[in-house]
Order: C-alpha cells, then structure tokens, then sequence
C-alpha cells in the first residue's frame, strides 16, 4: 500500500515559505531604501506586482473556472476608482488608509463581479467571452460619462481622477501578492477549489455530484474580480492619476495574454509570464518601435510551439520539491497531475 | 430641419455605418463558423486597406478605382497570408490559442502599420465624388448612396457564392461538420482559405466605404471598428450571416440614434448593453441556432 | 417540503421493500422534444434495495429518462418521488442531495484531477466547512479534509482502487474510469445509484466481475441500484424487476423470467430486427 507521501509536513512546508517570503520582502525593501535599488527600477518591480495580481486572479476564471471573461480590466478599473475615490477624501492618513482603501478597492470589484457574474456566467463558452467584453467596455464608458449624470465630480471623466496619494510602496504591494497567491492556493486546495475545477472539467457531472454550479461559478469569478479590484487599488496609488481609457478591452486582452502565456490553471505560470511580460517591454524601452512588434511575433511563435502556454498546467509547490530532495523522487511519474493541482 | 427630415437623416446614418459593420461583421460571422474563431485581427485588416487606398491614392496618384482594387485585393491577400502562417498550424490546438494568436497578429499590425507609417493620421483623399441627390425634398450625400448600393450588392454576392456554388456548399458543410465534410472528400484547407479570402475582400470594401465617410487612417483605427462589427456578428447570431448583415444594420442605427438625441458619449455603452440585454434573452444572438449538450 | 404518500404501488417491489416507501417512484413521466414524445406515461416504483434494469432498443429513451430523473431535462408532464419528496423545480446538483447519484453512457470523469480528487468532489456535500475556514486554514478544515481522504481511499478499496489515488483521472484504463465513476457516485451517499450502460465496452469476464461490484454496492450502502444495459446476461442475472421501453413507453414490466416471456418485449427486439440491436 502506497498511502504514505513523499512529502514534508504541510505546515513546515507553509511555515518555509512564509519565512523565505518574509525575507524577500526585508531583503528587497532594504534594497530599496537603501538606494541599491534605483527609483526607476523600484516603479518596475511594483508594476510586476501589481500585473502579477491581475494574472493570478485572472487565473481563477480562466485556469481554474475554465471560462474566458475579457473584461477583467472593468474589474481592476472599479476597484482603483473606489480606493482612489476614498484616498481622495478620507481624513485619515494616506499610510493607515490605503489597506482600507485596498479592501474597499477588492469588495467594490467583488460586488461588480457578482451582479455581473451571475447573468454571465448562465452563458457558455464564447458568449461568457463576449457578454464580459460587452461589460468590461460599459465599465469604462459609465466611468467616462458618470459625472454628467450624477452632476457632481466623482470619477472626473475623461480628464481623469487626479491627485490620488501614492501610497503603494514594494512592502505593501508584495504583501498584497502574496496574500492573493497564498488565498488562491487555499480556496483551490479545499473543497471548494475542488468544485471549482469539477465544473471546469465537467459540469454536468459536476451537478450530478451535488455540486450548485451557480454558487461556485459566482464565487470563481466572484474571487476573480475582488482580486482585480485589489490589484486596481494599487495600481491607483502607484500611477497617482486614473483614466478610464486605461482600463479598455486592451488592458484585458494583456492580462489574459500573461495568463495564457504562462499556462492556463498554473499559478506560477501566470507569476512568471506576468513578471517577465511586464520586466522585458520596460527594459527594451530604448527599441520603443520594434518593442511592440517583437512581442506580438513572440505571442504568435508561442502558441504556435507550445499552445499550452510556458507551463502547461503545471503548479510548482515549494515542499513538493523539499519533499524530493529529502526522500529522493521515488514516486512514479503520473502524467501532468501531481498534488498541486 | 423639420423633425421628420432629422429622422430620415439619421435612418440615413445608420444604414451607411451599419451597412460598413454588416460588411466586416460577415467576416467574423464567416470565420467563426468555419473554424469556430473569434479572428480578432479582422479589425486590423481594414486598417491595412484604409491605409493601401490612402497609398495609391496620395503617393502613387492612382485614379480612385485603382485605389479601390489595390485595398480590396490587398486586403484579400493579407486575410489568406494571416489564416496560413498564424492559423493553420494551430488547427487542432485548444481554441484559446488561437485566439491569442488573432491578439498576436492583431498588435502586430497595429504596431507594424505604426512604425511604417507613424502614429498620427493620413487623411485620405476622397474617393467618390458623387453629388448629392434629393430624392422627395431630402438629400442623399453621394457616398451614403454609394455605400448602400455598394454593401448592398457586396451581400447579394455574397449570399448567391454560399448558396449556390460548390464552394458555398464546401463552407456550409465544412462549418456544419468539419469531419463528416473532410470524409465526403470536401478540401478542409482550400476551404478555409476561400472563407478567409472572402471575408477578408469583404473588410477591403468594407475599408474603402469607411475611408469614404471617415477619409483617414491611424494604425488603431480598426480596433474599436472591429469590436463594434464583432458585436454586430454576435448580435446577429455568429456563424449566421443573415445575422451578421441583420446586427450590422442594427447597431449602425442604435448608434445613429444615441447620437441624435444628444448621448453620442454614451454611444459605445449603448451598442454593448444592447448586445448583453439580446444575450441574456436569446443566448445565441437575434438570428443563431440555439445550442444543446448531449448528456 | 412535503412528503406526498406514494401510490398503490403497481411495480416490481421485492417483498423485503414492499413495506418501505419506495426510494424512486415516477407518476406518468413524460417529455417531448419538439413535438416527438421522447417519453411518455413512465410510471415505476424502485425498491429501497432493489435492483432493477431499463432495457429497450436503442432511441427508446432509456438515457433521457435517467437526464429526467436527475433534472437535467425538465419532464414535460408526470411527478418524481424521491424519497417521497417531489423534486419538481429542483436542479440536478438537489436531487443528487436527496439521494439520487449517476454513472454516464460516455464517461464523464474529471479528467485532469487525480482518482482521489474525483472521489473528493463526489464527497464534497459531506464535508460542511465553508468559504471562510478554507481560506484561512481553521482546524474544521483539517480535520474534515483528513476524514474524506480517509473516507475516499476507503471507497476505491471496495473496488481495489486505492493504490490508483494519485493517478490522473484520464489516464486511467476504461474499465478503471466506469469503476472510478461508480465509486464518485457513490461518494455523495446516494439512496440510488443510476448506472448508464455500466457494461459497455467490456468483455465477458470483466462483465461478470461488473455483475459482482453492483451486488456489492447494493449489500454494503443497502442501496437501490438502477441500470441501462445491453447486455442482457448481466441485466437478467443481477436485476430483480425489468422495465422494457420502446419508443419512449414501457411495453413490459416484471421480473427476468416474466420479460424473458414477454410477446411484447420478443417482438420490439426481434421482431424488427433492423432495429434491434
């Protein structure tokens, strides 16, 4: 009998990770305040922190709910407005505000999620595609015109939302990311992770298995759009001005590029592929014209040779690999499904 | 301007931007229901024929006729030369892939037409000089004239080659099963090609009859132009081309008309609330085949 | 929700249930498909340990009646009892919680999970921590995720599949994916077990090994168990009561030997040979 893993305990494995996380933030904001980090650079590593959120939420829907919305950036766009609105007006300080206006940032998009998600998501395939689209772009377009309604300055429309504190700093946008990966990993490591990809896989045996397919797709994209709205937050207090054309079908269509690119259902695909996404054009800044046009030649040599994306579905898992190096890997190759999934 | 006059003015609008959206909306249509692809670089390839017209027209001085051959035929080559070297050696993969390669190839012609030709616009010269006609008191500008009767009869074609000819049949089958055509000795390639040749022809006159009413072109001009024709395929019922010619007309007039009465700002929500208010009622568009799983 | 008092029962209840409220029971079940009667007056009542088979030539409507006993179709006109309860307006995954669990003709496994994993979403309702719990690792969840991993390893040993746990669902063998979906079902701790052609594919001996792990099932989970089949050595060797349908309506009702007999049930399989099967 085979029951026993090869795998150190789980929480040595969470308490390992969360220490080399740990060191990554001191280290990194050391290197920051210290100068060994220049500015600029420091602005890179923040705005890969921030398109990693995108891409590990963006994951949800696409990876691990199956579904292909396009109008993630409406979601990124309602939870920056909603923080921004609020830095703008509380009277609190900017650094004790912004985890409020963050969480307020992640429940505004997660209420959007839900009223849009429960209509979409009765659609299939590339009609969900299409009906996100469709509210992703009317998103951007209330935000735009929002004020001739209202008769009162909220979101400035096209001259956009002006001096938002900039309160995102590399600690709180890391901290961020590594809550979004580490309650990823825990929702999809549960039951409820589990009916996620039931549905995924097959929904209708998933509903014959007693599993209320509207609640977990709602809860999916729901947790989808509250990441993106946290993400939005952030990118609010990082860029200090918001304009609704920022958060167009384009911006979608470059999420879900990196979450595709990395592999759809691997979050460390998305980490990766959004990293290096977001790394490469800011450091070939200097080929400003033939930057852009590499990268749609590399989008389509990619899917070209490897259409399941750099990862497949492949999930790396620290103690997985610890569990290797301990007891040696002993265990039998099965195919693409090993634990992570 | 009396009231009535206005409506008959804005009718007019609508029909001439909504005949342009059914042209490229056919397109979408016809590619999704070959080789189930929303080919988001549809968009882009009137960009290119705006661009090819604004060439032969203003550098090369080309008689507007010649103009109108080189984009249609452009046009034509470039949606066959896409669907070989991006899209078929994907045939088989899953469909996500796809769609990333349309995105690729989209950016790299937005991006490819920019560095060639600059980020701001040339402005085309025009190309039909048609006085206006006035039929009953009203005034029919040339080119809304010539637009209609233009995608008018582009469609009559159109519809004649896929009833009625032995290639039209192949499309029909091939979108209907492409397994049971390949095995009744249909050409699955040849197939695809002709269906992206056609559709792209159709986006060429579809770019030269836009170039007419908005005499310019910049590198991302076919991104929201597309999106607006996408949503027209998919009011319509994708896959469906009376759909397409149907959603086409219906989001040039809802347009028209947000315009009219002064919401123009609005304009864009309007056409996508529409298409979500159509989705939610009939989930496969105003004219499509609704869907069944088999358990 | 009110229990509805089950009719004079006009089936094939075995004595030992015949004092029991029947676990299934349908009231003159139909559905039309634009205009064909795809099925039609299906009235049955299943015992709480019984098993019973649906047999008919192929088109008759045997799965569409297994979609409606589950709510994937809506029936047009008729009741279905389950447990006594009308599951009118319900979808699929709250008649699977009021006990009734499935196998499909094409397997429909989860795929790109492992074997474990299966089992662990047919044992999701029997775990009861929520969203919350999950998220941030409270004891409830340890504690509830280490007992359905015991709970699941327990239920492939019933058919020796324990030491497939790890496997990817997909890659399993075909006989492997009709017992893990069996054993999926049964997880969710079904008063009826529908099995849809549970034999295709398969030859002669593994048949007879299929026949063993349905009595099995119906001995250790004191279940009833329902099944389509072809194969008609299995159905008359395992099934206590028949039903016969042909072109949407039962033509027969009874036990093996009664069908066996039956002039009606001859003459829909042979009688017509270009449609027998």
């Amino acid at each position: 009998m085979k029951t026993k893993r090869n795998r150190i305990p789980t929480l040595l494995g969470y308490a390992i990770n969360l220490a080399l996380f740990a060191a990554f933030l001191i280290l990194g904001d050391g290197l920051i305040q210290s100068g060994a980090i220049s500015k600029y650079y420091s602005k890179v590593v923040m705005l890969i922190g921030i398109n990693v959120i995108l891409a590990v939420s963006l994951n949800v829907a696409t990876g691990y709910l199956g579904q292909l919305p396009l109008g993630h950036a409406g979601f990124m766009a309602v939870g920056a407005y909603a923080s921004a609105i609020f830095m703008t007006r509380t009277a609190l300080p900017a650094s004790p505000a912004f985890p409020i206006g963050i969480l307020i940032g992640g429940a505004v998009a997660a209420a959007f999620g839900i009223i849009i998600g429960i209509p979409a998501l009765r659609l299939r395939g590339d009609y969900l595609a299409i009906i996100t689209l469709g509210f992703g772009e009317i998103i951007r377009v209330v935000l735009l015109n929002i004020d001739d309604v209202l008769g009162f300055t909220l979101t400035n429309g096209a001259a956009g939302l002006q001096n938002i504190p900039k309160a995102t700093t590399f600690l709180n946008t890391f901290v961020c990311v590594g809550l979004t990966c580490f309650l990823i990993h825990t929702m999809m490591k549960s039951r409820h992770g589990r009916a996620i990809l039931a549905l995924r896989d097959n929904e209708i045996a998933a509903d014959s298995c007693g599993i209320n397919a509207t609640y977990y797709k709602t809860l999916g994209f729901t947790a989808s759009a509250f990441f993106a709205g946290v993400a939005g937050a952030l990118y609010a207090g990082y860029i200090g001005i918001l304009n609704p054309g920022g958060f167009g079908f384009m911006k979608s269509i470059e999420i879900l590029v990196m979450v595709v690119l990395g592999g759809m259902g691997s979050m460390v695909g998305s980490v990766l592929s959004a990293t290096v996404l977001t790394a490469v054009p800011e450091l070939l800044r200097a080929f400003a014209g033939y930057r852009m046009i590499v990268y749609a030649l590399l989008l389509i040599v990619v899917m070209i040779f490897k259409p399941s994306g750099l990862m497949g579905t492949y999930d790396f898992s620290l103690s997985r690999l610890l569990g290797k190096l301990f007891y040696g890997s002993s265990r039998k190759k099965q195919g693409k499904a090993g634990d992570a999934r | 301007m009396s009231l009535l006059e206005t409506i008959f003015r804005q009718i007019l609008n609508g029909l001439q931007s909504g005949s342009i959206y059914a042209l490229v909306a056919l397109g979408y249509s016809m590619v999704y229901g070959i080789i189930t692809l929303l080919n988001f670089a549809h968009g882009d390839i009137i960009m290119v024929g705006a661009y090819l017209a604004w060439l032969a027209m203003a550098r090369l001085a080309l008689n507007p006729i010649f103009a109108v051959l080189v984009a249609v035929l452009g046009c034509t080559i470039l949606g066959m030369a896409i669907e070989k070297v991006a899209y078929k050696p994907l045939r088989g993969s899953p469909r996500i892939s796809l769609l990333i390669t349309a995105i690729g190839v989209s950016y790299f012609l937005e991006n490819a037409a920019q560095m060639i030709f600059g980020a701001s616009s040339q402005s085309i010269p025009a190309i039909i000089k048609l006085r206006a006609i006035t039929l009953g008191g009203v005034q029919i500008p040339g080119t809304a004239l010539v637009t209609l009767l233009t995608a008018g009869a582009s469609m009559a074609v159109l519809t004649i080659l896929v009833n009625h000819t032995r290639m039209g049949r192949a499309m029909r089958a091939v979108s209907e099963d492409t397994g049971a055509a390949q095995l009744m000795g249909v050409n699955i390639s040849t197939t695809i090609s002709f269906t992206f040749a056609l559709g792209s022809a159709l986006a060429g006159i579809g770019s030269v009859l836009y170039s007419c009413a908005y005499p310019q072109a910049n590198p991302t001009m076919g991104a929201m132009l597309g999106l607006k024709a996408f949503v027209a395929a998919v009011l319509g019922g994708i896959g469906s081309l009376p759909g397409a010619m149907v959603g086409g007309f219906a989001i040039g007039l809802a347009e028209a008309f947000v315009s009219a009465v002064g919401l123009s700002a609005w304009k864009d929500g309007v056409v996508f609330a529409i298409l979500i208010v159509v989705l939610l009622v009939r989930p496969t568009g105003l004219l499509g085949k609704p869907m069944h799983e088999k358990v | 929700m009110n229990r509805l008092v089950p009719l004079p029962s006009r089936s094939l209840i075995p004595e030992r249930d015949l004092d029991k409220l029947p676990i299934l029971e349908t009231r003159h079940l139909g559905i039309d498909f634009g205009g064909l009667n795809a099925v039609d007056d299906f009235t049955i009542a299943v015992g709480r340990t019984e098993i019973c088979g649906l047999i008919g030539p192929n088109g008759a409507g045997k799965t569409t009646i297994f979609n409606l006993l589950t709510n994937v179709y809506r029936p047009t006109r008729g009741t279905i009892l389950v447990d006594g309860y009308d599951t009118l307006g319900m979808s699929t995954h709250q008649v699977n919680k009021l006990g009734v669990a499935r196998t499909f003709q094409n397997i429909r496994l989860f795929r790109d999970m492992t074997v474990e994993e299966n089992v662990l979403v047919g044992l999701h309702n029997s775990m009861k921590y929520g969203v919350a719990e999950s998220l941030f690792r409270f004891p409830s969840y340890w504690k509830q995720e280490k007992r359905a991993r015991e709970k699941a390893l327990e239920l492939l040993s019933l058919f020796d599949m324990q030491d497939m746990a790890s496997f990817q669902a997909g890659s399993l063998p075909y006989g492997a994916q009709r017992r893990l979906e069996m054993v999926r079902a049964l997880a969710t701790e079904p008063g009826i077990l529908l099995l849809d052609e549970p034999a295709a594919g398969m030859n002669p001996s593994e048949t007879a090994e299929l026949m063993q792990n349905i009595k099995k099932v119906r001995d250790t989970f004191n279940i009833a168990v329902m099944l389509i089949e072809h194969d008609m050595s299995l159905v008359m060797g395992i099934c206590e009561g028949i039903a016969v349908l042909n072109y949407g309506k039962i033509i027969a009702k009874g036990t093996p030997d009664e069908i066996k007999s039956n002039q009606a049930v001859i003459e829909a399989y042979l009688g017509r040979q270009e449609e027998g099967t």
